[in-house]
Parts: C-alpha cells; sequence; structure tokens
C-alpha cells in the first residue's frame, strides 16, 4: 500500500442518507434512503434488476448526477464540492458497450486519460503497452487498430484498460460484460476477477447477474426499486431470507450447473 | 448546319467569355460558402445545448429556403447596406440559400453520436470544450460535409439567378439567352454551371468518404 491510499484508509466512497428524484417529485423517487460506504481495496457488487437504479447509483458517485437529498463523498468530500473534472480523472469508468471512440485506434483509446493529463510522449506510450498487455491484447497486434476492427470482447478488454491508464484508485464499472456473449463473458469475468484481486483498487460493479456477483464481489449490495434491501458478502448473501434474495438466488437455481 | 455545329462554333467563338463568366461564377459560390460555413458550422455547433435557439435557428433557415429565389434577390435590393444592385446582394442571398443544409447537417452530426462514447468522454473528465473539439466535431464531420456538399450544389444553380440583379457570372448567359430565345447563350451558360455542380459534388464527395469512421 502506497502512501497516497494511507490517506483514505477509511472510505473511499461514502453515501449519507441519499435520495435521488428526478424534476424534484418525491414520489417518481429512483433512489431513496441510500446509506453506503465503500471502503479501501473492496470490490463491491451492486446487483438489481434492471431498472433497480444500479446506474444511476453508480453515477452519483462520480459527480455525472448529484443527489437531490443528502451527499455523496469521495475521499472524504462532498461531489458537489469537487472540481468535477478532476474528480473523473481519478475514477476509472467502464460502460456495457465500452463506449471506445471510433475516431481514435486502441492505442489513442488507452492514452486518453495520460493525453489529457499531458503525460510526456514516453511515459504515455509505457503505459499504453503495459495495460494492453495486462487485459490480455499484444500491444504490436491490437495499438494501432481502430474500436470497429475489434471484437466485443477485446472491445471491453480494452475498455477496461483505458479506465485504469492514469491508475486511478477507484474503478466503476457498470455491467461491462453485458453485452458479450455466455462464453467470452465468463473468460473475461474470471480475467477480470484475477487482475482486481491483483490490483489492488476499490471497485464498484454494477450487474444485474447473481453468478457475476458472487464470483467478483468481496461484498453484494442489492438493490430493489431504489433502495437498498440486502448487504452481505457472498457466502452470506445466498443464506439471506429477503425476498429479492430468494427471487436472485431462485434464478441461479433455474440455471443447471450454475452453482458457484 | 444543324443547331449542334451553331452551339459548338458559338461557344469556340465566345470561349474567352464564357471562360471569365465561369470564374465570375466560381468567385460567387466560393465566397458564400466560406461565409456560410463560417456563419453555419459554428451556430450548429452553438445550437446543440439551446433548444429554443435551436427551433428558431431551424424553422427561419428552413422558411428562407422555401422562399423563391428570384424573389429573394428582389427583397434584398431595397435593403440598406446588404442589399442594392450587385455582387454583395448576391453573396447575401446565396448565403441565405446555403445555410440551412450547413445548419443541419452540423446540428444533426453532432447529435447523432453514440450516447455510450459521450458517456465515456464525460466520465473519463474531458470537459465540454475537449468533448466538443476532440470527440463530436471529428465525428460529425463527415456529415458535416455532406450538408457543405449539398448546400455547394444549390448555391451553384441559384448563383445563376444572381445575374438578374446584376451579379454578373454563367446567368448572365442564360438571360439574354431568354431574352434574344437563343439557345446558345442559354446552353454557354447552362453547360458550364451543371459541370460545376457535377464537379464539385463529385470532389466533396471523395472528402467525405475520407472523412467517414466506422
Ligand atoms: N434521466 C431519466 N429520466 C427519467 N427516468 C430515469 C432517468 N434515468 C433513470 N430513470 C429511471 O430510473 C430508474 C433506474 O434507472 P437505472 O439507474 O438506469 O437502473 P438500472 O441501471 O438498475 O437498470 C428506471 O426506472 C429508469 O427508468
Ligand atoms: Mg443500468
Amino acid at each position: 500500500m502506497n502512501a497516497k491510499t494511507e490517506e483514505f484508509l477509511g472510505n473511499l466512497i461514502e453515501f449519507r442518507e441519499v435520495s435521488f428524484h428526478i424534476n424534484d417529485i418525491p414520489t417518481r423517487s429512483i433512489l431513496s434512503g441510500i446509506s453506503l460506504a465503500v471502503s479501501h481495496g473492496e470490490t463491491l457488487v451492486l446487483l438489481g434488476r434492471s431498472g433497480s437504479g444500479k446506474t444511476t447509483l453508480l453515477r452519483l458517485m462520480n459527480g455525472m448526477l448529484f443527489p437531490t437529498q443528502g451527499e455523496v463523498l469521495v475521499q472524504q468530500r462532498s461531489t458537489c464540492d469537487w472540481d468535477l473534472i478532476r474528480l473523473r480523472r481519478g475514477i476509472g469508468y467502464v460502460i456495457q458497450e465500452a463506449g471506445l471512440f471510433p475516431h481514435f485506434t486502441v492505442a489513442e483509446n488507452v492514452a486518453l486519460v495520460p493525453t489529457l493529463e499531458k503525460w510526456d510522449r514516453g511515459r504515455t506510450a509505457a503505459r499504453v503497452s503495459e495495460l494492453l498487455i495486462l487485459v490480455g491484447l499484444e500491444p504490436t497486434e491490437f495499438a494501432d487498430r481502430r474500436p470497429r476492427e475489434l471484437s466485443g470482447g477485446q472491445r471491453q478488454r480494452v475498455g477496461v484498460a483505458r479506465a485504469l491508464a492514469a491508475d486511478p484508485p477507484i474503478l466503476l464499472m457498470d455491467e461491462p460484460f453485458g453485452a458479450l456473449d455466455p462464453v467470452t463473458r465468463a473468460e473475461l469475468q474470471r480475467e477480470f476477477s484475477a487482475l482486481a484481486r491483483r490490483l489492488g483498487k476499490t471497485i464498484v460493479f454494477v450487474t444485474h447477474d447473481l453468478r457475476e456477483a458472487l464470483l467478483l464481489a468481496s461484498r453484494i449490495v442489492l438493490l430493489e426499486a431504489g433502495r437498498i434491501v440486502a448487504m452481505a458478502s457472498p457466502q452470506e448473501f445466498l443464506r439471506l431470507e429477503h425476498p429479492e434474495v430468494r427471487a436472485f438466488a431462485a434464478s441461479l437455481e433455474a440455471a443447471p450447473g450454475a452453482t458457484p | 448546319m444543324s443547331p449542334d455545329q451553331s452551339n459548338w462554333s458559338f461557344f469556340a467563338e465566345h470561349r474567352a467569355e464564357i471562360f471569365s463568366a465561369t470564374l465570375d461564377h466560381m468567385a460567387l459560390v466560393v465566397i458564400a460558402m466560406i461565409i456560410a460555413i463560417l456563419i453555419g458550422v459554428p451556430l450548429g455547433m452553438f445550437i446543440v445545448q439551446r433548444p429554443t435557439l435551436r427551433a428558431i435557428a431551424l424553422a427561419v433557415a428552413s422558411i428562407f429556403q422555401t422562399v423563391p429565389s428570384l424573389a429573394l434577390f428582389g427583397f434584398l435590393i431595397p435593403i440598406p447596406f446588404i442589399g442594392g444592385i450587385g455582387k454583395r446582394t448576391a453573396i447575401v442571398a446565396l448565403v441565405i440559400y446555403a445555410l440551412l443544409p450547413i445548419l443541419r447537417n452540423t446540428y444533426v452530426g453532432l447529435t447523432g453520436i453514440d450516447p455510450a462514447v459521450l458517456e465515456a468522454a464525460e466520465a473519463m473528465g474531458m470537459t465540454n470544450a475537449q468533448i466538443l473539439f476532440r470527440v463530436r466535431l471529428p465525428l460529425a464531420l463527415a456529415v458535416i460535409l455532406a450538408g457543405i456538399r449539398t448546400a455547394t450544389i444549390i448555391t451553384i444553380g441559384v448563383a445563376t439567378i444572381a445575374a438578374a440583379i446584376g451579379a454578373g457570372g454563367l446567368g448572365t448567359f442564360i438571360f439574354r439567352g431568354v431574352a434574344l430565345v437563343s439557345d446558345s447563350l442559354i446552353l454557354a451558360g447552362a453547360i458550364p454551371a451543371a459541370l460545376l455542380a457535377l464537379l464539385a459534388d463529385f470532389l466533396l464527395g471523395l472528402v467525405e468518404r475520407k472523412l467517414k469512421v466506422s
């Protein structure tokens, strides 16, 4: 653990009684009464059905959205008080369709944040190679390709490399493997799980897939209709009695051979 | 002598005149297009985030385009500063016609970008200016250029009518030809104008294809 991370040994991200609704209509609440602390180095998985508010919760963490009530603290400071550009450059972000820039090469995509941060060329190039190798892409083969010349799985790998480029302490991932075929998805999940342990980043990972949650999480937070209804380690999660937990557990049993 | 031969010999005799009228015509078009691009592209960028202004700008530009061109030239003549007889009025009218396709394509190009790309750009900590200049504009360039291409072709055609208010160009032959009932004169204006339009379409089409990504 380096000196930089030691400063925030407590909670890297903290939600205090956060509610979020649009157009100031409290009855149409997207999130309500969210209190949550993400501590250093953990992989927190936000699990929930689609529409349960996972993406909204994630977007509150990097100042893409702000709470209607309560506050979101990142490194002990409210997102409302952060310089948003600084906040976001310190937080990696990976989304479902990767969102790679189609007019940039793979290397330019990965180099985005270092370029914005005005790193010198040599350091950027070295970092890009290092990251491509880290995510399992041979730099000589892939660096100069365009995103359209990659498979879905390769694109997600580039998305992960891009998010890690400037070595942010926090990584937010919104169903990053959701659009992949089952075989590729399982492969990326396994590799990412090993990578996450090695990197020691604080990761918030959104999914609607309980198996993925059990594989990756150090802690699972279950959302239902904008509220947190369960919070447990993967070992304890399946033993909880909450109906929504049971519903997810049932989905697991429905798929044969799916026990983790 | 067949009418064809008479046309050819007419063109041959007047080739210097036709050539200089073609250059005049091109000058009108190029000047008008430069002004229209300098107004249309920044205005298109400006209205992306401003729905009210966007509705107004696009509506005004569409209305202008529905005014018959001869009428528009006529309306402009009595207006001080921009009006009067001659090239200046003609250029104002051409700019008005060219504006809509440029404005609309700039807007459409800038807004038609994959939302996931824009979300990633924002989440990576790019500023609004960086998103505009490094993501939106490069990705919109092919669409903007398609608008410029359409506008150029319209302008080359409409510019023939500019001769009616004394702006010169290839329309001079056409108007004289109509007045004197001379096919040769009309063709001496119409053929080079058509060739100019085809050439512009071809060349700008090449550039457009080059700019297209993904
Ligand atoms: N900008 C918005 N306007 C209206 N409704 C929204 C908006 N963003 C999200 N919602 C609603 O909020 C709920 C939660 O959305 P989201 O956070 O995207 O859920 P999830 O990521 O879990 O699928 C959904 O019902 C969605 O329709
Ligand atoms: Mg979502």
